[in-house]
């Protein structure tokens, strides 16, 4: 049985975790570098096979600020090739997230676009991105071009999907109470339709994203001379695996931080679908 | 003239999947006056939701003609207020905008979208609230929402698709008495659509009993209890009974023709 009074001990607990709830979760990211850096320091594997957390660390550091070019013709060059990397992020993502909800929109808005587009571009789908490698290197050459276009391949049909999804399954009240009130065919797909996929169409953008970086860096190792994943894999040739540790760690980051900043974009946009109450609220 | 008239309505759905058709509506006649408040009553799945679309333009009749205001009815259209059974509000606009949606789809500045809009703020009771989502609000309120949308768009006709029939018991009874406020205050044409005896009767001068489907017209019966309504009173009891009686012999007949 429980009575009214067994719950008063359980709450200065509960505040207790709330106190450290930030540490509690880097308890096993902490464990698993300390575990790996005792590993590595064993010497059962040589270092060069596996570095150590610490020299991981120490190459990122320099690649980044360069101060004793440990990692030689890269040392301070870090800025540059994230750049160069999520320039071509940004550039597939953008033409493909206009070109994705254009073309979504439109398929799910109207039969005419649904029966000559859909059809093609569901055959396009199921190729990998990256088996256009070759094509994209003939068509475009050795330079942003082909990493673009693998990008917005990548990117294109998750954004795609989501609109047409979003745009179909918009509550046909809605449309309903639309008409009720007065709307034309543009007002709405403007002021109804567009606005009801919006969550639909985000959750597309935010898968695509990540498809972004993934092409980025594989493009980058095959058909590009500059960028994060062109370093991974130089790196891998001189066997340098601290370096494309950090390399790898340098897009985990920025692949986390374009999805925070679009998660942030979203949060703004869509306000009003966080479901707070009037009660939550004064409280 | 009325304001609405319903000529010979039959609505056939063609049930393509069992590939046989189902008459939903059979030769439904009606008129309804300007002012009437009045209650489309009967079982569910009696086709008066169906005969509420069709006067709102949702759907087609199949054969038959509808007059709104003596006009041929042909797709939804601002003259015709819908309040529907869950209140369908843009999830992504405040109270204020949902129920100036209309203003903004005929392009009128904010200042005086908001201006008129408050007037019907304060109608419904939603002051305070103006600026609240959808999803900040309860069940009660966005339907008061819903119909203050519908009133501001000063249709000729309101049609009320059970828009109370998900509330809980005090709060419909609460909707209930402020509807018939509003209609007393704003004199407006309103066709109701309900299950509910006790809410066809608090609500109606008019109380149109339809038949299990397919729905034909019972019958219509004027009902000019003075307002406001005690549902304990002897009258309305007897009206009541009158109503019950009504739908029981529809339910003995069926069930001798069975």
């Amino acid at each position: 049985m429980t009575s009214v009074t067994d719950v008063s001990p359980a709450r200065p607990a509960f505040r207790l975790t709330r106190a450290f709830g930030g540490i509690e979760r880097l308890v096993v990211p902490a464990l698993l570098i300390a575990g790996w850096e005792v590993f590595a320091r064993s010497g059962m594997l040589p270092p060069a096979l596996l570095p150590a957390p610490s020299a991981v660390l120490h190459a990122l550091g320099d690649w980044v600020f360069g101060f004793d070019e440990t990692t030689q013709t890269y040392s301070g060059h870090w800025l540059r090739d994230a750049l160069a990397s999520a320039l071509r992020v940004f550039g597939g993502f953008a033409l493909a997230s206009l070109l994705g909800i254009l073309a979504g929109v439109a398929i799910g808005w109207s039969r005419l676009f649904e029966k000559t587009l859909e059809p093609t571009l569901q055959m396009l789908r199921p190729i990998p991105p990256v088996s256009w490698i070759p094509l994209a290197i003939i068509w475009f050459g050795i330079a942003d071009k082909p990493a673009i276009f693998l990008v917005f391949l990548g990117a294109f049909f998750p954004v795609l999907m989501n609109s047409i999804h979003g745009v179909k399954t918009v509550d046909h009240n809605l449309v309903r109470a639309g008409a009720m009130m007065g709307a034309n065919g543009r007002q709405m797909l403007t002021d109804i339709v567009l606005p009801a996929a919006l969550p639909s169409i985000f959750a597309g953008l935010r898968i695509a994203v990540g498809s972004a970086w993934m092409l980025t860096v594989t493009a980058e190792m095959v058909a590009v001379k500059s960028g994060l994943g062109y370093v991974l894999w130089d790196s891998y040739y001189f066997l340098r695996y601290d370096i494309v540790l950090a390399a790898m760690i340098s897009i985990g980051l920025l692949g986390y931080l374009s999805d925070l900043g679009l998660k942030a974009i979203m949060a703004r946009t869509l306000r009003w679908q966080q479901t707070t109450t009037v009660q939550g609220r004064a409280g | 003239m009325a304001a609405i008239e319903l000529r010979n309505i039959v609505k056939v759905f063609s049930d393509k999947r069992r590939g046989r058709d189902l008459l939903t509506l059979d030769n439904i006649n009606l008129d309804i006056e300007a002012n009437d408040f009045v209650c489309l009553l009967g079982p569910s799945g009696c086709g008066k939701s169906t005969l509420l679309n069709i006067i709102a333009g949702f759907e087609q009749a199949t054969s038959g003609r509808t007059l709104v205001g003596g006009k041929q009815v042909e797709r939804p259209g601002s003259d015709r207020g819908v309040v529907f059974q869950q209140p369908t509000l843009m999830p992504w606009l405040t109270a204020i905008d949902n129920i100036a949606f209309h203003l903004k789809l005929k392009g009128i500045a904010k200042a005086e979208r908001y201006d008129r809009a408050m007037e019907f703020i304060d109608l419904v009771g939603l002051r305070g609230f103006e600026h609240h989502h959808p999803s900040e609000m309860s069940g009660g309120m966005n339907q008061r929402v819903g119909i203050a949308r519908a009133l501001l768009m000063n249709p000729s006709v309101i049609l009320m698709d059970e828009p109370f029939a998900a509330l809980d018991a005090q709060t419909k009874l609460e909707m209930q008495e402020e509807l018939v406020a509003i209609w007393q205050k704003r004199r407006c044409t309103i066709v109701f659509v309900t299950h509910s005896v006790d809410e066809a009767l608090v609500l109606g001068n008019k109380i149109v009993v339809m038949t299990r489907r397919p729905g034909r017209i019972r019958e219509a019966v004027n009902f000019d209890l003075p307002r406001p309504r005690d549902i304990t009173s002897p009258e309305f009891n007897d009206a009541k009974r009158r109503i019950l009686a009504l739908i029981r012999e529809e339910s003995t007949r069926l069930a001798q023709a069975s």
